[in-house]
This record gives C-alpha cells, sequence and structure tokens, in this order.
C-alpha cells in the first residue's frame, strides 16, 4: 500500500520503456510479446475481474438496493445512507471501532518499541525474534480461544493470578468496562512481537556513528533515545502505523469467538455489525452501504498517514 | 527491510562512556523486561497444552497449578474423535460428536490449494508485469494495486452472492476460488524480486531457442525460489488463519476448516460448565501446524515475515 504513493511518482518500469533489444523486426516481435504477456496474465486477469473489480461494482450497487438474498433488489437510492446517519448501533460500531483502535495501537506500538529497542542493545538471537513472533503464526481464532480460556472469571489463570495477589476477579469478557480492552490487550499479545520484528529493523537501519557522536558529546541514553532514534524512526514507523491501523480497523475474528459483540454492544465493533446485518438479518443492501463508509474511512485514513510518512521523509533530509 | 544478517550494528549501551557512568543496572533491568515479555508470549501456548492434558472434571480443583490436573489424553481423543461418548462424558466433554481430524484435513488442503495456485499465478503474472512488453501494462499494474485498498468485508458480501448463485456453497471449489488467482501483495512482491534478475540469463536463453514458457519455467523460477518460499510461506499462514470467508462458504461438517470447527466447538460448550481440556485440545492441534512450520522453517520464516511488513 505504501508504494501505491510512489508508483504515481515513477511508474513502475519506466526505466525499460523504449530500450529495445536489436532482434527481429519490432513489431512483429511486439505481437508476440503481448500475445505471451496476455497468456501469463490470463489466470490472474480471471480472479482480478471476478473476485475484485465486478464484485466492487457490485457491492457498491447493492449499498444503493435493499437486497435481502431472497427477493429482486428495488433500487433506493442513497436510502441506506440515510438511514445509517439515524442508525445509533451503527455510530456506536465506530465508536467502539475508534475506541479499540486506540488501545490496540497505542500500546502495540509502544510496547513493539520497547521490544525493539531492547532487542537492538541486547540481543541479535534468532531464537528471541523467532519466539516473539509465534502467536503471529496463529489464527486470530485460535488465540481468541487461549485467552477466552486464560481470562475465565472462573478458572482462568490471570483471574487466579488477581486473586493470589489479593485483587479482586475481573469480568474480562463479560462486563461493559472490560470486554473491550480485553479484546484489544488480545490482539496486542498477538501483534507485538510481529510489529517490534518490523520497528527492529527500522532501527538496524540507523547508522551507528549517529550514537557515537552523541556518546562522545556525553548524551545520556534517554536524551539519544528521544533525539536520536526516534526521529531517525519516524518514516518506519508511519509505514508500520498504516500497516497495523488498517488491519486493526478490520477487527472482526476475535469478537466473533470471543464476545460476539457484547456484553450489550461494547464490542459490537463496525466489521461484525456489517457481518451480522448482512449473515444474520439479511439486510445485504445495508450492510454493503456500512462496508461502503468503512472502505472510505480506510482510504482517508491511508491517505493521512501517507501525507505524515513523506513528512517523515523530509524531515530525514 | 529485510534483516542484513551478522551486520555489526550500534549498541549506543555499550559506549565507554555510558557504560562507565551506568554499571550493569541497566542492562540487567532491560534483560529482566525482556524475558518478562518473552514468558508472557510463551507461556499461554504451555498453559494451552497443560489445560488441554488435563482432565476436564478436575480442572476447578487446582485452578493454579502449572502441570497438568489429573493427567490423562483424554481430550485429545475426544477431540480427534477416537473417544466413545461415555468416554467422553466421563471427563467432562460435552459427549456432542466433534471430529477435528476431518477440520485438519480441510484446513491442510484448503491452504495448500490456495498456496499452491496463488505463488503459481502470481509468479505468472508478475513475471508479465516485470518483464514483457505490451500496451498498458503500467496503468494495468496500477490497477491490480489499488485493489489493496478495499477491505475484504466489502467484496465478501457479493463474492459471497456470487458463489451462491454458483451453487457452489459447502464446496472445496467455492472456498478456494477467491484466494486461487491473484492477490494485489503477491503479484506486487513477486514482481519486484523479478525486477531484480539479470536479463541477461533471460536473454541468453532466448537465444538458444527458448521460448517465453521455457524461460519462464527454466530461468526465472529457479532464481527465484527464495522469493517464492517466503511468498509461499506467508501465504500460508494466513489461509491457515482465514476464519470468514470459510464460515460462510464452507460451514457444514465435510468442509469445515480447523477455525471454522473450533468456532462451532465454542457456541456448543454448555454455558455452566464447558469442556476446557477438550477446547484447548483443539486449539492446540490447530496451532501445532503453525508451530512445525516455525520450528522447521525459523529463520526463514522471521526474515518472510519481517519482509511483509513493507506491504
Amino acid at each position: 500500500m505504501i508504494f501505491l504513493a510512489q508508483d504515481v511518482a515513477s511508474p513502475p518500469g519506466l526505466e525499460r520503456v523504449g530500450v529495445e533489444a536489436p532482434g527481429p523486426p519490432r513489431r512483429r516481435r511486439q505481437t508476440s510479446e503481448t500475445l505471451a504477456a496476455l497468456l501469463f496474465l490470463l489466470p490472474a486477469l480471471f480472479g482480478f475481474t471476478v473476485f475484485y473489480l465486478v464484485p466492487l461494482v457490485r457491492g457498491v450497487f447493492l449499498s444503493l438496493t435493499d437486497w435481502d438474498l431472497l427477493s429482486t433488489p428495488n433500487f433506493v437510492g442513497l436510502k441506506n445512507f440515510q438511514d445509517l446517519a439515524s442508525d445509533k448501533l451503527f455510530w456506536n460500531s465506530l465508536l467502539v471501532t475508534a475506541e479499540y483502535v486506540i488501545l490496540n495501537i497505542g500500546f502495540q506500538t509502544i510496547l513493539a518499541i520497547l521490544i525493539a529497542v531492547l532487542m537492538e542493545r541486547l540481543t541479535r538471537s534468532m531464537a528471541i525474534r523467532g519466539s516473539l513472533i509465534i502467536p503471529y503464526l496463529i489464527p486470530n481464532i485460535v488465540v481468541g480461544l487461549i485467552w477466552f480460556w486464560m481470562l475465565d472469571f472462573q478458572l482462568g489463570i490471570v483471574n487466579q493470578f488477581i486473586e493470589a495477589i489479593g485483587l479482586n476477579r475481573i469480568a474480562f469478557l463479560g462486563s461493559t468496562t472490560w470486554a473491550l480492552p480485553s479484546i484489544a490487550f488480545i490482539n496486542v499479545w498477538r501483534h507485538m512481537g510481529y510489529t517490534a520484528l518490523l520497528v527492529f529493523a527500522g532501527l538496524q537501519a540507523i547508522p551507528k556513528t549517529a550514537y557515537e557522536a552523541a556518546a562522545i558529546d556525553g548524551a545520556s541514553e534517554w536524551k539519544m533515545f528521544w533525539k536520536i532514534t526516534m526521529p531517525l524512526l519516524r518514516p518506519v514507523l508511519a509505514v508500520v502505523l498504516v500497516i497495523t491501523m488498517i488491519g486493526s480497523f478490520q477487527i472482526f475474528d476475535t469478537v466473533a469467538v470471543t464476545t460476539r459483540g457484547g456484553p450489550v454492544n461494547a464490542t459490537r465493533v463496525i466489521y461484525y455489525y456489517i457481518y451480522q446485518k448482512a449473515f444474520d438479518q439479511f439486510e445485504f443492501g445495508y450492510a454493503s452501504a456500512i462496508a461502503l463508509v468503512l472502505m472510505l474511512i480506510l482510504v482517508a485514513v491511508t491517505f493521512v498517514q501517507l501525507k505524515l510518512l513523506r513528512a517523515g521523509e523530509s524531515d530525514l533530509a | 527491510m529485510a534483516v542484513a544478517e551478522g551486520q555489526r550494528i550500534a549498541r549506543p549501551g555499550v559506549t565507554a562512556a555510558t557504560g562507565r557512568r551506568r554499571p550493569n543496572v541497566g542492562r540487567i533491568v532491560s534483560w529482566a523486561i525482556l524475558i518478562g515479555l518473552i514468558i508472557i508470549t510463551i507461556f499461554p501456548f504451555w498453559w494451552v497444552l497443560r489445560t488441554a492434558l488435563s482432565n476436564n472434571r478436575s480442572l476447578g480443583t487446582d485452578p493454579g497449578s502449572l502441570l497438568p490436573v489429573d493427567f490423562t489424553l483424554g481430550a485429545f481423543k475426544r477431540v480427534l474423535g477416537l473417544s466413545t461418548v461415555a468416554e467422553a462424558q466421563a471427563e467432562g466433554g460435552s459427549g456432542a460428536e466433534v471430529n477435528f481430524t476431518r477440520a485438519l484435513l480441510n484446513s491442510v488442503v484448503f491452504a495448500t490449494v490456495v498456496t499452491a495456485g496463488q505463488v503459481f499465478f502470481c509468479a505468472m503474472a508478475a513475471y508479465a508485469f516485470a518483464r514483457l512488453r505490451f500496451p498498458g501494462r503500467d496503468k494495468l499494474f496500477f490497477l491490480f494495486l489499488t485493489a489493496l485498498m478495499i477491505p475484504p468485508i466489502f467484496i465478501t458480501l457479493p463474492n459471497f452472492v456470487l458463489i451462491k448463485q454458483l451453487g457452489l456453497l459447502n464446496t472445496y471449489a467455492g472456498m478456494v476460488l477467491p484466494y486461487l488467482f491473484m492477490t494485489p501483495f503477491a503479484i506486487f512482491f513477486l514482481r519486484q524480486f523479478f525486477l531484480g534478475i539479470p536479463r541477461e540469463l533471460e536473454e541468453a536463453a532466448m537465444l538458444d531457442g527458448a521460448g517465453r514458457f521455457r524461460t519462464f519455467a527454466r530461468v526465472i523460477a529457479p532464481m527465484a525460489t527464495p522469493a517464492l518460499a517466503t511468498l509461499a510461506i506467508l501465504t500460508y499462514i494466513s489461509s491457515w488463519g482465514e476464519y470468514l470467508w470459510p464460515l460462510l462458504v464452507g460451514s457444514d461438517d465435510k468442509h469445515q476448516v480447523l477455525t471454522v470447527a473450533l468456532s462451532v466447538f465454542r457456541s456448543s460448550t454448555p454455558q455452566g460448565s464447558p469442556d476446557w481440556a477438550g477446547l484447548m485440545a483443539a486449539t492446540f492441534v490447530a496451532a501445532l501446524p503453525m508451530i512445525i512450520l516455525f520450528l522447521v522453517f525459523g529463520r526463514r520464516v522471521v526474515n518472510a515475515i519481517q519482509f511483509s511488513g513493507i506491504k
């Protein structure tokens, strides 16, 4: 996604255009090459058209209808979007999703930077890097269930621990206060190692000399972190934030397997709301309208973050 | 963004200036925090195994024990369909029929077919984008990339309708089709790699009379093996974890993949006394292949994931 912007600036493969190798007459070669390209592209073109392009157009069309999956769809214009404006559950789902993204991305990013900085200073060990990445390999559903068990009110190990240190048990996934933070925590657990690896790669690109000079000047580690590490890490962080935030907005699996939107509406995130509208209530038209709004939000988020990314790069120069 | 292995890297913590002012306290604290975070990462896996090896009826007697409570393989037998209803109920199972062996098989089939198709077809497309000249190439590539912006749910709804209209609900074909031919990321990833392969090699092959397809199969593909392997690992991991689409399209008993079977198992456990041991045994079965993949390909998995960051 990041490369979209760069591709606009310099179209891929431009440098090769016009560099014709000597050989058979140009036109014949051109035709045969186009033919070969068509054959090479055929499966991907088919997949792209049938499962991306047509559904995209169809999705937009569906969002303008009242289709319920069974009867013939009626064109209703922008009615779905007007209904959205006064749909309390929709606004609630947006709010819940926003809260989730802030909690999830906030903690995840801070922990990832912490882990990356610690690894950078302490060890090159592949085993340590590897063990931190394991949760990311495991399906969301599995991770959700693991914590569904560990956070259980009665028998969960976390509550055993909480009780052992003399505090009261917490109904993590069962209370309106704790459910959303718990879901956010579960996904921080799954993604912190992954995010740390990305940040770690960014740290390794920072030149050693920058630190040496500062150390000679007697700068403290704390100061070096804020004055050298963070500014130089900014472009990498921007990339990481775009990736993780887009994913975070689409939280679904964990909710589906633990709280199912509850208690009350505490964890009914937008993805889950779309799912319920479409596959529980068969309001396909309405669900498509919400999905369209989500898409616009994601495009906007990406756009804003790409701007920040560019700002980061100009800072470096 | 790949890690430069073995490269000497800045380690401000060990410079002479800071080393003298702060003896080893900072380092010890740093290690303590890092080890703490690693334990938080790893411990849940032990807890899954510990629970899966416990007798569900006895779990409540010692909920804090670090070792299995009343050790038994019953939970594993139960979820793999190897024990009778009576045996299952005796150890606190619900007695409902669960068979994760079938789901495991379905997951393997699903992930393998998706990975094979996607890597193969995307390699072909990426080759065309990287090497062949044809009108509208760059525009088409850009169009492919814009598909990255579409949140999956938006096209999942119409795709579900399409698969339903084709009568492919609850078939393997319906489950794999949308993933089989391309993803924008895979094409982008491989194209980048192909651009880096020296042209002279293929030109030599073509002068020797090899056609486009022969050149692709004999020259390009072997040289791109590391990239193809990396992509295959990433695709396998993500298709193994796929949930919503298989749930919508393959939810009957015969076609459930592990994630779907797990969520069904979780929904069917009674509220009052869930079969935690069984649930964790099933969870373990679903996680194990990924852990094996990791143990076999360790370094390559880490590097692949680190690389995926650029998408």
